[in-house]
């Protein structure tokens, strides 16, 4: 043991501006190379999930739909090309979702390294748009791969389909980050896991016209759809992947409606955990 | 004497109603090693969180490296490396990963990172534990790598909040050689403890805390110089009469003291005193003597022992 080489007190290394521009990036740098310790089980899902999914429901259920409405199809569709599109959404806001509840728990919580984060010139913004950022690293890779099973499975029809890529990535940004910010706030988990679970993911998973178009449903029910990230961005991914119809307006209405989730979403949890590392 | 690196002047920290730091001041020079004494909830490690420049005070001003935190918080923390009480290692990744990942959070390039790294193994004597994953270390092990960890930016001040809580005796004692060497080498050092030992080892200059506030201050030797005497003579007579026996005995010394199973009696010479209690016909089941330490201060001014 020496203490050759260990200097203090003397050197002002720090770049206080660069951490200021990149701090997010060194916060997402690190949680990624969390999420490598891991990666294989994470691919394993990201790769399974679409391939069950779309060989029972897909297939399976939709080989019995096809037969039952005949050369219509759902929406002009087999039942697999207007599945796949809502399967890709839920794919990027479930792994969003992941990404940002639990090291946002971890971080506060588990093992407290947000505060550790903090003792750094990091700030409490910095570490919550970096947490945001390895989430959409996550969602960008997860979505790549469902997209390529789902062109393997010929759910892919249109052209310019590539686009529902991105489309999906941004929803999973969007309820991700509205996840993270509520996750900044939470004091006792279990009951979040069980209300997230049970009351939240589940009914928007059911209800946001997944597996079936919304408007089938009871108009009194039709609003879980119109509030969930889900419906909207399946909604796009069903125009991008096969060209379902929707109007320019409804374009607009869905891009918005995502997009202000995002930025709530982000200027909340920003605030949350810049609060909550000050108490 | 220089300014000081840290001043503060009425600091207050309120959680509602609860008051964790009451009104405190106190100065820090550059190449001290300072310390807060007190019991577990006297409000030191909130005060360390605000020098820390992570906490937001309620009042009072602190200025720490001629900065106010509020106003520039990421640049004071540029400078500092702290310890927190509880060892919040990131338990996913290896022991040199830690390290790496937190130079990063200090925006220092990649190289000097590496070497530093490597440099902080040998320090905290982890090198063989380089690509071992946080969760299988020691508490010890982990301890020492929370405080090379800190040691990354080269800080001008280091803060350890109560830095060997938890730790066997070894343990403690090749962290306090480890944190002695960084005096030696002239670091600022802000330390929490609990431990009268700690703080007479560790310490040039400390504050005693209690319920947030300051009830003394100066070097372990001079405030066992104010606050007690010499010598302290420890005798046990058996935990339902130590009190019967205080009392006959309160008039042969400076001082005295009951705690439940033993009575202190505060003395310039303790074996002479002895010998008097033995000569008035006290027969002790046990009997100690020895030097006042910061426990004695600490008990004197609160009436209370540090760790209860």
């Amino acid at each position: 043991m020496s203490l050759i080489g260990i200097r203090q007190g003397s050197l002002q290394l720090v770049d206080v501006a660069r951490v200021q521009s990149r701090g997010a990036l060194y916060v997402a740098q690190s949680r990624i190379r969390q999420m490598m310790k891991w990666i294989w089980i994470i691919l394993g899902f990201a790769i399974a999930n679409p391939v069950m999914y779309l060989i029972s429901v897909g297939i399976g259920l939709g080989g019995l739909i096809d037969k039952s409405v005949g050369p219509a199809g759902i929406d002009g569709v087999k039942y697999l090309t207007f599945l796949a599109p809502a399967l890709l959404a839920q794919a990027a806001i479930q792994g969003t979702m992941d990404e940002t509840v639990f090291p946002t728990l971890e971080g506060f919580k588990w093992s407290k390294t947000f505060y550790s984060m903090n003792s750094t010139p990091l700030t409490g913004r910095q570490i919550s748009n970096g947490i945001f950022l390895a989430a959409i690293f996550r969602a960008t890779y997860t979505v790549l791969l469902y997209f390529g099973v789902m062109w393997g499975f010929g759910a892919i029809k249109a052209p310019h389909a590539w686009l529902a890529i991105p489309t999906a990535i941004f929803s999973g940004a969007c309820f991700g980050a509205l996840m993270q910010a509520m996750a900044g706030k939470l004091e006792d988990e279990n009951i979040f896991f069980t209300v997230l679970g049970r009351f939240v993911m589940m009914p928007l998973f059911m209800f946001s016209g997944t597996f079936f178009p919304l408007t089938s449903m009871p108009f009194y029910l039709q609003w879980i759809g119109w509030i969930s990230p889900l419906w909207h961005a399946t909604e796009l991914g069903r125009h991008l992947t096969y060209g379902h119809v929707i109007s320019p307006t409804m374009v607009w209405v869905h891009f918005i409606f995502l997009g202000s989730m995002l930025a709530t979403g982000l200027f909340f949890s920003g605030r949350i955990f810049a609060k909550r590392l000050a108490k | 004497m220089s300014n000081p690196l840290i001043s503060a002047r009425g600091l207050t920290k309120k959680f509602g109603d609860f008051t964790a730091v009451n009104g405190i001041d106190f100065d820090v020079f550059k190449g001290e090693s300072f310390g807060f004494l007190g019991p577990n909830g006297a409000g030191k490690s909130t005060a360390m969180r605000i020098i820390g420049a992570t906490a937001q005070r309620t009042s009072g001003t602190i200025s720490i490296l001629g900065k106010d935190p509020e106003l520039h918080g990421p640049q004071i923390r540029a400078h500092l490396g702290v310890v927190p009480q509880q060892d919040n290692l990131d338990m996913h990744l290896t022991v040199s990963e830690n390290l790496y990942i937190y130079g990063r959070y200090f925006g220092l390039p990649r190289k000097f990172v590496k070497g530093k790294v490597d440099e902080l193994l040998a320090f905290a004597q982890l090198e063989e534990k380089r690509d071992t994953k946080v969760e299988a270390l020691s508490g010890g092990m982990k301890r020492r790598l929370t405080i090379a960890r800190a040691l990354v930016s080269e800080p001008e001040i280091l803060i350890l909040d109560e830095p060997t809580t938890g730790l066997d005796p070894q343990a403690r004692h090749i962290l306090w050689d480890r944190l002695f060497r960084l005096k030696e080498q002239g670091v600022t050092l802000l330390i929490t403890t609990h431990f009268m030992d700690e703080a007479e080892q560790l310490c040039d200059r400390l504050i005693v805390m209690d319920k947030g506030s300051i009830m003394a201050e100066g070097s372990p030797a001079s405030l066992i110089k104010d606050y007690s005497t010499k010598e302290v003579l420890e005798l046990r007579f058996g935990s339902d009469r130590n009190q019967a026996v205080a009392d006959s005995l309160r008039a042969m010394c400076d001082r005295i003291e009951e705690l439940p199973d033993r009575v202190l009696m505060y003395t310039e010479n303790g074996e002479a005193l002895l010998e008097k209690i033995y000569a008035a016909d006290f027969h002790p089941k046990t009997s100690l003597v020895r030097r006042s330490s910061l426990e004695d201060v600490f008990l004197r001014l609160t009436g209370r022992t540090l760790i209860e």
